[in-house]
């Protein structure tokens, strides 16, 4: 068996384009995935897992609202809040939609800058990120509470059918751990890139590697999945 | 300057203007996704129209801020192709709770 060849030799490698070509690159003995990392094809793999994660729950979701014999409640009403004595309905998600889209612009943005080796303005548009992240949970933590003071549980609600409560909590349970781990990761990677890290090839604490300012990227590729699953969990669950 | 960072660093390098016209028309977007409750749009109209909204953002997000638009064909369908499973499941589930709505219905009466 001949040794794998480098990275640098395949990209030049001639493929066909389209489908042919993606059948040459799945082929055997090689590299799948030519000219990315092995850290962006492993983050991409497992967002796809968390896709399907993702994907069950608000299949789940779908069948306990299509199956019950009790009308759902309506979540135009349910989220409603009253501003300045106005009655404004969904308010407080379409605010949280705003926010989580903003910090996914400026992450678009501080990878742009990443790879600019642009250190300060990388490092500030992801605590920037990091910052619109926390609020958006701090939100999500207001509208839990407002509805559990109302009297929403797993097991029922003063509305309708009991189901709205279990999918409610899970859902959007698990999407603000997601934001809450993604802010997390930014702090860190926003720490590395402030403190010149990728500038100065200092080694990982517990890799030992070297990093690179494609760790934005791939911090980036999380931080706009979690936003990914935000549209979707806007569409089916507040919005339907 | 590693192979790994030499790959990216010429390959993701886009103008920030794109990046500002996509974060602007995922506002209009999601204003538009939301109008479409604030107005109370009923039936097939508004469920089409969410589904349109939330395409067309979930497509802008994931082609031009997670850059799969510039990547490769065999890292795209291996991402993309494997979620759209997915809605054979969706069928799948969909054929079951209607069934337990019927055994719901026929058994239990109106309410379960």
């Amino acid at each position: 068996m001949s040794a794998p060849l480098k990275p640098s030799s395949l990209e030049t490698l001639p493929r066909p384009s389209g489908l042919a070509g993606f059948a040459a690159d799945w082929a055997s003995d090689q590299r799948a995935f030519k000219n990315v990392s092995w850290g962006k094809a492993m983050m991409w793999i497992f967002l796809l897992s968390d896709t399907f994660v993702f994907g069950c729950f608000l299949i789940a979701y779908m069948s306990a609202r299509m199956s019950t014999a009790v009308p759902w409640p309506n979540p135009s009403e349910v989220f409603a809040l009253e501003i300045g004595g106005v009655h404004v309905p969904l308010i407080l998600i379409a605010i949280m939609t705003f926010v989580l889209i903003s910090s996914s612009g400026t992450m678009a943005m501080a990878v742009n800058y990443g790879y600019r080796r642009d250190r300060r303005k990388t490092a500030a548009l992801m605590l920037i990120t990091a910052l619109f992240g926390a609020t958006f949970v701090g939100m999500q933590a207001f509208e839990w509470s407002k509805l559990i003071a109302e009297g929403v549980r797993p097991w029922g609600n003063p509305w309708g059918a009991a189901q709205f409560g279990s999918t409610f909590f899970m859902i959007t349970g698990f999407h603000g751990t997601h934001v809450t781990i993604g802010v997390i990761f930014l702090l860190i990677i926003a720490r590395k890139v402030w403190r010149g890290d990728f500038d100065t090839e200092r080694r990982g604490f517990f890799t030992s590697r070297k990093g690179h300012y494609e760790i934005v990227e791939i911090t980036g590729l999380y931080w706009h999945f979690v936003d990914l699953v935000w549209v979707f969990i806007f569409a089916f669950f507040y919005l339907w | 300057m590693a192979p790994v960072e030499a790959h990216a660093a010429q390959q993701q390098h886009h103008p920030i203007k794109l990046y500002l016209l996509v974060w602007g028309l995922l506002f209009v977007l999601s204003a538009f996704s939301y109008m479409v409750d604030y107005l109370g749009l009923e039936g097939y109209l508004r469920w089409s129209l969410i589904l349109i909204f939330m395409m067309l953002k979930a497509g802008l997000i994931v082609a031009v801020f997670m850059h799969m638009a510039w990547e490769r064909l065999a890292l795209i369908y291996t991402i993309l192709l494997p979620p759209l499973l997915v809605l054979v499941f969706v069928a799948l589930m969909v054929s079951e709770s209607n069934y337990v709505l019927l055994t719901r219905l026929l058994f239990f009466g109106a309410a379960p």
